[in-house]
């Protein structure tokens, strides 16, 4: 009789298992991946190696380019802020009040995922125009402003918020609530104190989801933007319009920044939940 | 006695819950929010789209450059949900199935186009193929346009819709595990028996699922397309692009009566998510709601 222990030690790439399919599938991964999505990030990044730091950092610090990167980030991290606030509290109302129409409310908080950008983009400006439905209330102008910009990374981040709180909240248990309410807090140190710190690793990964899509949008922005250079042109725009002066260079160097903080961003975000799963337990 | 008992019960508040006042007050300024930033809006596209008339709306629709468009959209959806749900399976099976290393990377990296803003999605493409690349031209003699023309669309819609269903159809078959396969080869079936007849009717409705969220994505992306496309009327506008080009023409009816198509698209696909999930809650992937 031959042995037919399996060989213990050395380096494997796989666990043994008796499920047929292995090298297919995860060379298909691996070949699509790299096709789609590998090799023109990496295209992208020796496109902007091979301008040498100096060139970069010249690119990267035009007055427009560094402008265009403001608007983008401080229009988007203005968006996250009220999405967290209202996004945390739609989250808070879905789960734990009862009321007619809760399953509709509850679906259409995923309209912004199903909607194209574009038709959000001239829906959104239709009514903040100065002669829209809501924007003709306002003294001031919102459609073509920044503020309009924030409109449009409210409405496209909004579903990132409470997507990532929801099934957070459904998870905190009463019995921590039932066990404040007997110590004698009151309802409001409750969640302040109680529920709410064990909401904020859910809190700060929706609103840097948030961001990170703000960040990035086009299609519900320009639109409603103006995109005035320096005042309401964001750095997405910016790239578009390099592209259309084959200005490659100038497009690159401005993706390459994004990039690098959209990763960051991604990077943070994955630190969060770890340190959420450690604490709490759990995350998502 | 009843009655007084009745009264105490229906003015007591527990002590885990909000006053019926504060309740009243959270839920009004919800539906407000909800109503101005995501209900209007998509109430106004059919409400311009119908601005001048039934009549207008139809003869936009039936417009050449329109019915262009939406025959180049369904083509791109054709083509681009089909290779991901390919991938998504592929993805899934080699994930869920086993234990290798580098997989925790692997998930990452899938989500990755997601992080990605559509315009650098498109843009990566035009670096690839666009003038001054290595691979632009030796295709071009060889008579293959990629750039503003059909394969640069179906590419960059791919980028954006390449997560949608691997990061529905992961969780769910991490979650069923291995069993049902090992016992169906065990007792004799092919590996492809076990695919067709055990794990595909435990994924079809996650399966489902991800092909709805990558198909309403495949037919409405527009920052990535609008980067490769060159926007040839007839040719190259997809509806998304033709949408933008009546709109800055001045045509807003048109615009948005080729808008209020895919927002009935999004409409349909919100009611069959919630079905899904309503009908088949237990049967979807408990993570990934997006």
């Amino acid at each position: 009789m031959t042995s037919t222990t399996p060989k213990r030690d050395g380096w494997r790439l796989k666990q043994p298992s008796v499920i047929p399919g292995f090298g297919l599938t995860l060379g298909f991964t691996l070949a699509y991946f790299s096709l789609i999505v590998f090799i023109p990030l990496i295209a992208l990044g020796i496109r902007s190696a091979g301008l040498g730091f100096d060139g970069f950092w010249k690119a990267a610090t035009d007055p427009r380019v560094l402008g265009a990167l403001r608007v983008s980030f401080v229009t988007a991290l203005i968006a996250a802020g009220v999405n967290v606030i209202f996004g945390t509290l739609i989250a808070w109302v879905l789960v734990r009040y009862r009321f007619p129409g809760r399953r509709i409310f509850d679906a259409v908080v995923d309209l912004p995922f199903a909607l194209p950008t574009a038709v959000a983009g001239i829906a959104l400006t239709a009514i903040y125009a100065p002669n829209g439905i809501v924007g003709h209330w306002f003294p001031f102008r919102i459609a073509y402003t920044p503020i309009g910009i924030v409109i449009a990374m409210i409405f496209i981040g909004l579903p990132f918020v409470v997507r990532t709180i929801q099934p957070i909240l459904e998870e905190v248990s009463r019995e921590v609530e039932e066990a404040s309410a007997t110590l004698g807090a009151s309802r409001f140190q409750t969640i302040t104190r109680v529920i709410l710190p064990s909401l904020t690793p859910a809190i700060m990964t929706g609103f840097a989801l948030a961001f990170a899509r703000g960040v990035g949008e086009y299609g519900s922005v320009i639109f409603i933007a103006g995109n005035i250079p320096f005042v309401s042109e964001i750095a997405p725009l910016l790239i578009y319009i390099r592209l259309q002066e084959f200005n490659y260079v100038g497009a690159t160097v401005i993706a390459a920044v994004m990039l690098i903080i959209s990763f960051a961003m991604l990077f943070i975000i994955n630190l969060i939940q770890a340190w959420s799963r450690k604490r709490f337990g759990y995350g998502n | 006695m009843a009655t007084k008992i009745r009264h105490l019960h229906r003015h007591h508040t527990s002590p885990v819950s909000e006053s019926r006042t504060v309740q009243v007050i959270a839920i009004f300024l919800c539906l407000l929010f909800m109503a101005l930033f995501l209900i209007l809006p998509l109430w106004s596209v059919f409400i311009e789209a119908f601005a001048k008339g039934v009549g207008a709306y139809f003869s936009a629709l039936a417009n050449k450059d329109a019915q262009s468009a939406i025959r180049l959209t369904l083509l791109v959806a054709a083509v681009a949900v089909p290779l991901n749900v390919v991938f998504g399976v592929c993805a899934s099976w080699a994930i869920a199935k086993f234990e290798f290393k580098g997989k925790a990377l692997l998930i990452t990296l899938i989500d990755l186009p997601f992080s990605v803003s559509p315009i650098i999605s498109g843009m990566v493409y035009v670096l690839l193929f666009g003038a001054g690349s290595f691979l632009g031209p030796w295709l071009k003699s060889y008579g293959i346009e990629v750039l503003f023309a059909l394969p640069g669309i179906i590419l960059a819609t791919i980028f954006v819709t390449f997560p949608f269903v691997a990061r529905e159809l992961i969780p769910l078959m991490q979650d069923q595990g291995t069993g049902d396969e090992e016992a169906a080869l065990s007792l004799g079936a092919n590996g492809w028996q076990t695919f067709w007849r055990v794990t595909v009717p435990n994924i079809r409705w996650g399966l489902l699922y991800g092909v709805l969220l990558c198909n309403a994505r495949a037919m409405g992306e527009f920052g990535a397309v609008a980067v490769v496309s060159g926007r040839i009327r007839g040719q190259t506008t997809t509806i998304p692009l033709q949408v933008e080009i009546l709109y800055n023409e001045y045509n807003g009816a048109a615009a948005f009566a080729l808008a209020s198509l895919l927002a009935m698209l999004a409409l349909l696909t919100l009611v069959l998510k919630s079905f899904l999930e309503w009908r088949f809650g237990d049967e979807l992937a408990a993570t990934g709601r997006h």
